[in-house]
């Protein structure tokens, strides 16, 4: 049986949990050459920028949320598209989950579309977003 | 391309307060075309760093489908950083509200990238357009970054959102 056959409507995808710490931060912005303070500095984050804590990078989450994608259709599909909302920071020592649903299936086409989140430890919806993958489309 | 499907979000700004004529006009601004090689080096530091699980991530024979994020950040140097180390975007004008914040990235993507690869990206600011928000205005500003291969072929699009505040 095709993998597209075996997905259905509210399917959840798998549930991942992300400690991010001082080296994971570090190492992500590094490989950009991103030296933006907030990510880094401290002192400059919390007295400077009011931050509770060093600031999670954004796209650093939204791949998390594409790696949410990615690890649940393993060679099966393609990521075809995603798109995230950045809708509340997060901080070194927040613990961060994330996971999906599939919301829609067009196995004719050999599309599912899924909606994903990134959770803060609070139950909180930072990064909410939505992804299509295809499939390949069977012969007939 | 970028100036036509802007326009009519222009037309409807110009009537706002904040965005004068002279800001909407960055509207279809494009940066020069940046030519990068993709090494598996890059792509194992990106999978490592983003906590990867993928095998053919970690060892670089594929790259992650966010990687082409850190292979075209820009490379400035040190002087031409702000204090706060951020790099002074040339595509977005100087906008009356200085507060930056993420907005939201649309990511599309049209094949995979590989080690040896060489893409292309080039940036347009493809939207600039303000709304009243509960504290206040706010500005929204639109990049568009196309990444292509050497051949011209569409790799991946990119659309991020940026507020000001």
């Amino acid at each position: 049986m095709a993998r597209i056959d075996q997905i259905h409507p509210g399917d959840a995808l798998p549930e991942r949990e992300f400690k991010v710490d001082n080296v994971e931060l570090f190492l992500y912005n590094a490989v950009l050459w991103n030296a933006h303070r907030i990510h880094f500095d401290y002192p400059y984050a919390t007295a400077v920028e009011g931050y509770p804590g060093l600031v999670i990078a954004g796209p650093q989450m939204g791949d998390w949320l594409s790696q949410c994608v990615t690890d649940w259709l393993g060679e099966d599909g393609d990521l075809e598209s995603l798109e995230y909302r950045n809708r509340k920071a997060a901080y070194i020592g927040d613990v961060l989950y994330s996971g999906g649903a599939v919301t829609a299936v067009d196995a004719a086409q050999g599309r599912v579309t899924l909606k994903l989140f990134i959770r803060n430890q609070k139950g909180e919806e930072i990064l909410p977003g939505d992804a299509t993958v295809c499939f390949p489309r069977r012969s007939v | 391309m970028a100036d036509r499907s802007a326009a009519p979000r222009a037309r409807r700004s110009v009537l706002t307060s904040l965005l004068n004529p002279g800001l909407l006009a960055h509207i279809g601004k494009s940066s020069p075309p940046r030519t990068e090689l993709v090494t598996r080096r890059d792509i194992r530091k990106y999978a490592v760093a983003t906590g990867q699980r993928g095998k053919k991530y970690l060892a670089g024979d594929e790259a992650p489908p966010m990687f082409h994020i850190s292979l075209f950040w820009d490379v400035v140097e040190l002087d031409q950083l702000t204090p706060d180390g951020i790099s002074i975007d040339p595509l977005v004008p100087e906008f009356p509200l200085k507060r930056a914040m993420a907005g939201g990235v649309k990511l599309t993507w049209h094949q995979r990238i590989f080690p040896g690869d060489v893409l292309v990206a080039t940036r347009t600011l493809t939207d600039i357009h303000e709304k009243q928000g509960a504290q206040g205005p706010l500005i929204f500003y639109e990049v568009t970054t196309e990444v292509v291969n050497a051949k011209g072929l569409p790799v991946v699009t990119e659309k991020t959102t940026r507020i000001m505040r």
